[in-house]
């Protein structure tokens, strides 16, 4: 009895997470330009349409190049934070950790209104470095908890050891430290490339007008009615974050960082 | 020595600019502008004046601001109650089974707002949705369009934020001690008080501290309450995009987004104070 009920949930459930998937899916493979579901006939004509339309390819571009870039920036400006903080548990670290986590807590809206403001007083407008940087800071929360997480799973006496045997201090983060946490940091960067990649109101903020990225230019899309080209982008977009966290899972181990215990 | 306990801070100097440069003075100039004056040839005027705010103090706003926060906890309640039973199942599951599904789970969690709002659009509409199924299957006459709708607004919310919900109780319930469930079972408690009496209790932290993530989270949701939802559903960040996009009243728009951080910040006070209260 109990065990079917918890049947009956479970299925519910998954039915709830992935409907919408599906009638989005088949939709994408419609033939015809309104959207139909059932679909009607089968074409793949609207995942051409991403690389073979040249301002939707635009899109794609921006939106690759601004996920990739952001995602090295921020991890690049958390390695040195968490590291300070582990290591030598500097309370100057601990607190620059603390302020880099925070604009991932706040209501994103926040954020981008403050990027507006700060890029217009600057008077840098519509750059793409704009929306890079904005998306490392907005991110940073990701690389620096991910990457803490890879070194407080370095066991100290390991250190100590290596230590003990002679090895300089350069030697130990070279052989000890850098070969367990870097899956972790490369774990921080992933999630930042797919939520960079996924943001919308940042990039309409900081550069919206100039410098379309995907997201932004499916909103724009919406209003001026639906093409079946933004349901076969919702299924790019989807198999895209299936991949990079399945390779988080593959290299890294996912449940750990999402807090398990081992 | 003294040299090396230096280049400990000199090796902070780069990320230390980022973060001050990009955060804290977009987020001072945020405060600023909310009381800034206006000027005759720019927008305004740094200074100190409370008429953003007073413009704000009007029923109109206000009502915004008490249905948004109303509208959160409503699905932060609803979310972490469906993914609850789901998360707890999930902690049971093999480790493979576990990455599976949670590679899922943060692969939606993912997915832009703007998508999800989209999929919904589709899923609710009449010629192409589950009116159109209902009507195949005969259940209806015909087919009707179910957005915008305060129902549309509310299972796409919940839709967006039960993977956050998830992940938010997967820490708690996947260390929970399983030996505590055994006793309970072998003392004689039915699987359901168990779970009500023993795995609840225990993880009444996670639950709080998720929903109030949850309620965060919602209040910066801007595309679903207004693709799916009409104008009364509009919520303080629909708002704020809107003042700030399509009105450029950055003043305006600062003096909400200082009254949305106030209303988070006050509710994750308010949470930790009952926390910190329950426990002592």
């Amino acid at each position: 009895m109990i065990t079917a009920l918890r049947r009956i949930y479970m299925a519910l459930f998954a039915l709830y997470l992935i409907g919408p998937i599906i009638v989005i899916t088949a939709v994408s493979f419609n033939a015809q330009k309104f959207l139909a579901f059932p679909p009607r006939g089968f074409s793949l004509r609207w995942y051409a349409a991403i690389f073979v339309e040249a301002d939707w390819f635009a899109a794609l571009m921006n939106s690759l190049t601004i996920a990739l870039a952001s995602a090295l920036l921020s991890t690049a400006i958390a390695v040195p934070v968490a590291y300070a903080a582990w290591r030598y548990g500097l309370r100057y670290a601990r607190a620059l950790f603390a302020l880099g986590i925070a604009p991932f807590i706040l209501p994103p809206v926040i954020m981008a209104l403050a990027f507006l403001l700060f890029f217009s007083s600057v008077g840098v407008n519509g750059l793409m470095a704009n929306v890079i940087i904005a998306h490392a800071i907005f991110l940073l929360a990701l690389p620096l908890v991910t990457i803490s997480l890879g070194l407080e799973s370095i066991d100290k006496a390991l250190i100590e050891a290596a230590q003990t045997m002679g090895a300089s201090g350069w030697t130990v983060f070279r052989t000890v430290i850098v070969p367990i946490a870097a899956p972790f940091a490369l774990a921080g960067f992933a999630f930042c490339f797919v939520l960079s990649l996924n943001e919308y109101i940042i990039a309409l903020m900081t550069v919206g007008f100039t410098v379309e990225t995907l997201p932004v230019k499916i909103f724009n899309a919406l209003r001026y009615g639906y093409t079946p080209v933004i349901a076969s982008i919702a299924v790019l977009f989807l198999l895209v974050n299936i991949t990079v966290f399945s390779l988080i899972a593959r290299f890294s181990n996912l449940a750990r960082i999402l807090g398990a215990m081992d | 020595m003294r040299n090396s306990s230096l280049s400990r801070y000199v090796a902070l100097i780069p990320s230390s600019v980022m973060i001050g440069v990009f955060f804290a003075i977009p987020f001072a100039l945020i405060l600023m502008v909310s009381v800034s004056s206006p000027a005759d040839d720019a927008d305004f005027r740094l200074g100190f004046d409370l008429q953003h705010f007073q413009r704000f103090a009007t029923w109109f706003y206000i009502e915004r601001a008490l249905f948004s926060a109303g509208l959160c906890a409503l699905i932060a309640a609803i979310s972490m109650a469906i993914a609850f039973p789901f998360t707890y199942f999930l902690t049971t599951f093999k480790r493979r089974a576990q990455d599976l599904w949670l590679i899922y789970i943060l692969a939606q969690l993912s997915l832009s707002e703007v998508l999800i709002a989209f999929s919904w659009q589709i899923l609710l509409s009449r010629t192409s949705g589950v009116g159109n199924i209902l009507e195949m299957l005969g259940i209806v006459e015909r087919s009707f369009s179910m957005a915008p709708s305060a129902g549309a607004v509310i299972a796409a919310l919940v839709y967006l934020t039960v993977p956050f919900s998830v992940l938010l109780l997967f820490p708690a319930l996947s260390r929970m001690d399983r030996s505590l469930l055994e006793a309970a079972r072998t003392l004689g408690a039915s699987p359901v008080r168990t779970f009500f009496t023993v795995v609840i209790p225990v993880t009444r932290p996670a639950i709080i501290s998720g929903a109030v993530t949850v309620f965060v989270l919602t209040l910066g949701a801007i595309i679903v309450p207004q693709v799916l939802g009409r104008p009364q559903h509009w919520t303080l960040s629909v708002l704020i995009t809107d003042q700030a996009i399509f009105n450029f009243n950055m003043p305006f728009a600062s003096a909400l987004a200082v009254v949305l951080l106030a209303l988070s910040a006050s509710v994750i006070a308010l949470v930790s104070w009952l926390g910190r209260r329950a426990e002592a």
